[in-house]
This record gives structure tokens, C-alpha cells and sequence, in this order.
């Protein structure tokens, strides 16, 4: 058998090589972006940990602040404040978030609907502090500042990320179950409530968890909400409470050595609830996404 | 939440008006709630106006182009902050967009099987970081290490670029402000990018591979071109958020007033200012005038989001929805 020639060489051409050249150096570079992504977070973390590690210690956790601002002292006061706040805000937005996606997701006509999902996620991208400034003008002139208006701010934050949660849940809820339910008779708000929901609990619980994640760090809605405030450990939220985010602001901004140090121990307690939460919730939601056969 | 009992009665005309009670009250219920949202948006707006109103019929539009703040002589205007907050997202954008762009195509097109979700939940982790913590890093970790290493070097090799002047020793500043927001949007940009890359459809980058493209040439012909528009509309989502943001940029930025091209002097943006001045404000029209500032962040983050949504909404062949 004869071999046949080539119309044209194999070889890579000069002109190849510079394309292969290029697509290697265009590969290299995204490879370091990812990379140079991974490094500042991992910088982040280290550095938060190696200077929060001399705060810490069981004092750190169960003592107030001491009220000069000098050594000792620790953050048990913010730490309820903060429980109390985001929890009111939890509790505040958590029946509004998932009756939004249950009329999104079961009644609403797209004409409806449609303008509705824009003004969730318009509020979604809004300013924080705006948010914060309107709480202020709503429940705070004329009043005090206090831990339900802060509540309140927080709750807006995250009433837009309850709401998308539920909604991606509600979706995954194959249509066989729905159609059953009316197959047998039962009423559209019985098979809402009573078959719907309870299938898809746990995906909004997780949702939930993650926007409680992005409320518990959030300190622009509560400077104008819940700033002002005495060093104790309280649980009266007719006042404002103690929390972990502005006062982590607060230090910061202070040339002070000790309460640097106070500041970057808050730190590494809000960061790993922080991540942890998101981490777990995820790793949740995605375990529900698979039972519900998607 | 109603309870359900296990077993319907299914007799007589009671558990059809009661049905249909039900069926209407939880649609009037839920119709309510969604209808809240808006109310709420409408709310937000109205009070916000309302509370800057003092200075917003004092000043009018002039407050956006006055540079002088200045709250011994009563006289306040917003150009400084305005040319702040521009100068810094600006910079973060110029930043983030390739940055963010390239870890997206790595993640979706390049990643091996089992790096992907890793780095990609790495990536996402980074968005979680609240922004006071970034903040609290940047003013005492990454702000001296700029000015006392990265600022100086390029003031005396780059210096006759007037933006590269000189270094302020604390190492807070619009570059400190820039790289933190940099920090802040490229999780965001890049998870959004990341999104629309997967979803172009395997045939076309199969049918440019096929025709002998390389990898990079695929990506610039077929991938970049069909999602330019959610590109761009995930830019301007960073950017919204960039622009907003208070915290972390307060924490950095070091406060002041001047304009100026030194990249490393301080500044500030209207969040920023907003957020350093909530306990000091010492006038009636001082506070009304910052309320003025928050009515100007509230008309960028109205119009940033619209924008992007309607982009995403309306001109994405690709997309049906955010």
C-alpha cells in the first residue's frame, strides 16, 4: 500500500504555534486568577485567625466590655444582642418571605408576578445604609434607637433572599404532587399548605439559615438603628442592644491597641458563624435539591 | 401556618365553603405579602425623600455640584463625595471585571471535575465574608502593608503619573478603598459570569472546537459574544454594589474632602460619609444633608438595579430570568 501525501502539512504552522501559544498563556492566566481568588481568602482568614487567637479566651466570651476600653473585657453582651436581633428579623421575615414565593410560585399570574420578582430583586441590590435610613426615619425620630428597629432593617435585608429561596425550593416540587392532591379532591390551599410546604421545609429552613448568615454580619442597617448602647448584657429590645457588627465598626476605628485586638477576636467568632452557616446550608440545599429528583 | 387534618371530611356543602374560603384567603394572604414588598420599595423611597427634604429644597440640584463641606459655616455639598465614590468603584471595576471574567471561564470552561465546586464554593465564600471584617482587615492589615511596600515603589517608579502621588504613612485612602471593593464585588461578578458561561450550549463551543479553534479562540468567538449582555449586566450589579457600599469603605478610605488625583490620599464616598458622620452630625441642615446623600445613593441603586435587571430581563437571548 502506497502512503498517500498531505495536501498540506500537520505540522504545526507559525501560525498555529502562535494560536496554541496564546490559548496557553490565556489558559494560564485564568488559572492564576482563580488562584490569586483562593489566596486573598485564604489570607483573610489566616490573618483574622493569627491576630484574633491572643484574644480569645473563656473570659472573651463571658464578660462585657469593660467600660473605660481598656484590657479585658469581652463580647458576651454583643453576642446576645446580636442572637436577639437577628432572630427577631428571622421571625419578622420568615412567614412574609415564604408567603411571597407561594403566591409567586402558585397563583400569580406572570403579569403579576414578573414585576413583583424585579421589585424583590431591585430591593435585593439596595444599598444597605439606605435601608438603614429608612428604618431610622420610620421607628427611630422621636423615639430611641432600639434592637426591634434594628430587627426591623435587618429583616428587610433579608427579605428578598428568603423570598428567592423558597421560591427555587417551591419550583423543585415535581407537579405530580400537586396535580395528586387536586386529583383527590382536596382543596388548592390543603394541597398547598398541607402537601407543598411541608415537602419543602427544609429548603427554606436552609434558606433562611443563609440569609440569617448575611444578616448576622451586616452593620451598615444598624448605625443608624441600634448604635447607641450601653455595654451589658441586656435583653430588653425596646433599647439598643450590643452586637457584634458595629462593634467590631466601632473598634476599628479606635487607635487603641487593646481594643484592636477585642475587635479581630469579634471578628473571627463572626466569620466562622458566618462561613459555617453558609458552608452547612449549602451543603443542605443541595441534599434537598436531590431528594426532591432534580 | 394552618394545620391539616389527616383526613377530609367529604361530606356536605360545609367543606366547600370552607374551601373556598380557604382557597381565596390564602391567595388574598399571599397576594398581601407579595404586595407588601412593593409597598415596601414605595415606602423606602417616600421617607428617605422625605427626610432630605430640608436640604433637597434648600439646595436643589446645586448640591451635586458643590465641592465645600463644611459644617461651621452651614454650607454642604455632595461634588467631593460624588467624585469619591466614582473614582473608587471605577477603579475596583477596572480591577474586578478581567479578574472576575477569568475565574468564571476557568471555572466553567478550564476547572478539572473536581476542583470546580471546590474553588468555586471557595470563590462564593469569599462574597460571605461580612464587609466589616474585610474592613477591619484592610485598615489594619492590607492598608500598611500598601503604603509602607506596594505605594511607595509605584510613587517613585511610576510618580510623573500625577494619580501615583504621594503615599499617606497610615495606608488608608481611595487605593486601599478600590482594592477592598475589588475583594468584595469579584465573588459576586464572578459566580454571576460564572452562570451564564454554563449555560451556552455545548454545541456551539463543540462546533468551534470541531473547526479547529483553540480553547481561548472558542471562548472569545462563541462563549463571550453570546453572553455579553449578562456580562454586562453582572458588571453592573458589581458595580451597584461597589458603589453602595458603606462599611468597609469608612473603615479605609480615611475621610476628607479634597479632590484630588492622588490615588493614595484619602477621600471619601457618599455611603462612606453617610456611615463616618451617624452619631456627628451637629445641624439640623447637616444631618437633612447627609439624608440628601442617602437620597443620591438610594437614586444610583434604584438605577443601577433596574438597569441590570432590564438588561438581563429583556435583552439576554440566553436568559429567561435572573
Amino acid at each position: 500500500m502506497s502512503t498517500v501525501e498531505p495536501l498540506f502539512s500537520l505540522r504545526p504552522s507559525g501560525g498555529l504555534r502562535r494560536r496554541r501559544i496564546v490559548n496557553k498563556a490565556m489558559e494560564s492566566l485564568g488559572t492564576f486568577a482563580a488562584l490569586i481568588a483562593v489566596g486573598v481568602l485564604g489570607l483573610v482568614i489566616v490573618s483574622v485567625a493569627v491576630r484574633a487567637a491572643p484574644a480569645l479566651s473563656l473570659d472573651f466570651f463571658t464578660k462585657s466590655p469593660s467600660l473605660v476600653g481598656g484590657p479585658g473585657g469581652g463580647i458576651s453582651s454583643a453576642l446576645v444582642g446580636s442572637a436577639l436581633i437577628v432572630a427577631i428579623a428571622t421571625a419578622i421575615t420568615l412567614p412574609v418571605g415564604v408567603l411571597i414565593a407561594i403566591y409567586l410560585v402558585e397563583f400569580a399570574p406572570p403579569s403579576v408576578g414578573a414585576p413583583i420578582q424585579l421589585i424583590l430583586d431591585v430591593l435585593n441590590g439596595l444599598p444597605t445604609i439606605v435601608t438603614g435610613i429608612f428604618v431610622y426615619g420610620l421607628l427611630v425620630i422621636g423615639h430611641t434607637q432600639s434592637a426591634y428597629a434594628g430587627a426591623f432593617a435587618l429583616a428587610i435585608v433579608m427579605l428578598p433572599l428568603v423570598a428567592r429561596a423558597a421560591q427555587e425550593v417551591l419550583l423543585l416540587v415535581p407537579s405530580a404532587l400537586r396535580e395528586a392532591g387536586l386529583a383527590l379532591g382536596v382543596s388548592r390551599w390543603r394541597t398547598v399548605l398541607g402537601v407543598i410546604l411541608p415537602t419543602t421545609l427544609g429548603g427554606i429552613l436552609t434558606g433562611a439559615v443563609l440569609a440569617m448568615a448575611r444578616a448576622a454580619g451586616e452593620t451598615a442597617p444598624l448605625l443608624f438603628t441600634c448604635s447607641i448602647f450601653a455595654p451589658a448584657v441586656s435583653t430588653d429590645v425596646t433599647h439598643a442592644l450590643p452586637n457584634i457588627p458595629v462593634l467590631i465598626f466601632t473598634y476599628s476605628e479606635q487607635p487603641d491597641q487593646a481594643l484592636h485586638e477585642q475587635a479581630w477576636g469579634a471578628a473571627l467568632v463572626l466569620m466562622a458563624f458566618v462561613l459555617f452557616a453558609s458552608l452547612s446550608a449549602k451543603a443542605l440545599l443541595a441534599r434537598s435539591r436531590r431528594k426532591l429528583g432534580r | 401556618m394552618t394545620s391539616v387534618p389527616s383526613d377530609f371530611p367529604l361530606t356536605g356543602a360545609r367543606r366547600r365553603l370552607g374551601d373556598r374560603i380557604g382557597d381565596v384567603g390564602l391567595r388574598v394572604v399571599t397576594f398581601a405579602a407579595a404586595l407588601s414588598a412593593v409597598v415596601l420599595l414605595g415606602a423606602i423611597v417616600w421617607k428617605v425623600l422625605a427626610l432630605a427634604w430640608p436640604a433637597l429644597s434648600k439646595y436643589g440640584f446645586g448640591f451635586l455640584t458643590s465641592a465645600t463641606w463644611d459644617p461651621v459655616k452651614k454650607h454642604f455639598g455632595a461634588l467631593s463625595f460624588i467624585y469619591g465614590t466614582a473614582i473608587s468603584s471605577f477603579l475596583a471595576l477596572l480591577i474586578a471585571t478581567p479578574l472576575a471574567i477569568a475565574i468564571a471561564l476557568w471555572l466553567s470552561e478550564l476547572a478539572p471535575r473536581g476542583a470546580r465546586g471546590i474553588i468555586g464554593s471557595l470563590v462564593e465564600m469569599l462574597a460571605a465574608i461580612p464587609s466589616v471584617v474585610l474592613g477591619l482587615w484592610g485598615i489594619l492589615v492590607l492598608g500598611p502593608y500598601l503604603s509602607h511596600h506596594l505605594e511607595p515603589w509605584l510613587h517613585s517608579n511610576l510618580g510623573f503619573i500625577p494619580i501615583f502621588g504621594a503615599p499617606e504613612a497610615t495606608g488608608t485612602g481611595m487605593f486601599t478603598a478600590a482594592l477592598i471593593l475589588t475583594i468584595m464585588i469579584v465573588p459576586i461578578i464572578a459566580s454571576l459570569c460564572r452562570e451564564l458561561f454554563l449555560q451556552v450550549p455545548g454545541e456551539l463551543e463543540e462546533g468551534a472546537l470541531a473547526l479547529g479553534a483553540t480553547r481561548w479562540e472558542m471562548v472569545r468567538g462563541v462563549i463571550l459574544p453570546a453572553t455579553r449582555t449578562g456580562i454586562a449586566a453582572a458588571i453592573i450589579l458589581g458595580l451597584g454594589r461597589a458603589l453602595g457600599e458603606a462599611i468597609a469603605v469608612t473603615q479605609v478610605i480615611g475621610g476628607g474632602t479634597k479632590i484630588s488625583s492622588n490615588i493614595f490620599g484619602p477621600s471619601d464616598t457618599i455611603a462612606s460619609k453617610i456611615a463616618a458622620s451617624y452619631q456627628g452630625a451637629a445641624s439640623g441642615l447637616e444631618s437633612s444633608s447627609l439624608l440628601y446623600l442617602g437620597a443620591i445613593l438610594l437614586a444610583i441603586g434604584l438605577l443601577t438595579n433596574f438597569a441590570a435587571q432590564v438588561i438581563v430581563r429583556w435583552f439576554d437571548p440566553l436568559r429567561g430570568s435572573h
